[in-house]
């Protein structure tokens, strides 16, 4: 392992370029809204900026869990399938 | 007469390399939007809500009979939304494809409970990848720490070098995004709905 490392340090063009990834931190950035509704004029940190995403990405999961249960407890309570397929299909339409 | 040629051969050359740049960085902005528009249209989300909904009443009727408990039941919910997510990404990132795989393999495995199921591909030998330990900056243990964190909330992510994964980030986040906002109207709707025919026989509210 120590080898490889040695050896990237020597050749000069990594195939990961800092630029490359900068440009997709930046663009992380601009989906997490808590990055992107505080103060941007400084530079985050791409540790932060890694922090906040996984955070982000865990809260969405749970927020997704939480529509699920309160989904499936709402079509198990109501099982008229067909009126009510109609019904929100107008609604969404 | 040369000099003229001569020029315009160098000006030929020039455009030529400047149209391909152009271009590669048109096709660079126009993934990025697209990334966007594929996940912000409200178009994409009603017709995620719909499909979900349909799937979601496909999946009712097979399990009349087993009613799944409580608790079950908003896993079933979170896997079919997280099935018919994937399949709105269309194949073309990594992480749709493998909710999709692994919800194959599930299945395969309920079949085939016999089939001895190849150990994951760990033990493969592999050409060194640039992985997040090869670049100057990712040699932070804090950084490389998060990246690892980050490859393994994204599904199928494992491995993968960090720009790619990276872009599945931001792509995944985008289509999660979508993910609750449906979902939300969804509720919403149904909640309405359910409250508008069980309330109508009571007098209107205001």
């Amino acid at each position: 392992m120590s080898s490889r490392r040695s050896r990237s340090r020597q050749s000069g063009s990594s195939r990961i370029t800092e630029d490359q990834i900068a440009d997709l931190v930046s663009k992380l950035q601009q989906l997490i809204p808590e990055i992107r509704n505080r103060r941007s004029d400084k530079q985050v940190s791409a540790s932060k900026v890694l922090q906040e995403t996984c955070n982000y990405i865990r809260s969405l999961h749970r927020e997704v869990d939480d529509l699920s249960q309160r989904l499936s407890e709402l079509l198990a309570s109501s099982d008229t399938d067909s009126d009510q397929a109609a019904i929100i299909r107008s609604l969404l339409m | 007469m040369d000099s003229n040629n001569f020029f315009h051969d160098l000006h030929a050359d020039t455009s030529l390399e400047s149209s391909r740049k152009k271009r590669r960085k048109i096709e660079a902005e126009s993934h990025s939007s697209e990334t966007e528009i594929k996940w912000k249209s409200e178009s994409a989300q009603r017709i995620y809500a719909v499909k979900l909904v349909e799937a979601l009443q496909r999946t009712s009727s097979q399990n009349a009979p087993p009613a799944p408990s409580e608790a079950a039941g908003g896993r079933v919910v979170r896997d079919v939304a997280d099935r018919v997510l994937a399949m709105a990404a269309k194949g073309r990132t990594r992480w749709s494809r493998a909710i999709l795989a692994s919800r194959l393999r599930l299945t395969m495995l309920r079949r085939h409970r016999k089939v001895k199921k190849a150990s994951g591909s760990a033990s493969r030998p592999r050409k060194p990848l640039p992985t997040a330990v090869e670049d100057r900056k990712n040699r932070l243990p804090a950084v490389g720490n998060r990246v690892k964190i980050l490859s393994r909330l994204v599904p199928g992510c494992k491995g993968i070098p960090v720009t790619n994964l990276l872009e599945e980030a931001g792509d995944y986040i985008a289509a999660l995004q979508m993910q609750v906002r449906a979902m939300t109207a969804l509720t919403e709707i149904i909640s309405v709905s359910q409250g508008d025919r069980l309330g109508s026989s009571s007098s209107s509210q205001a």
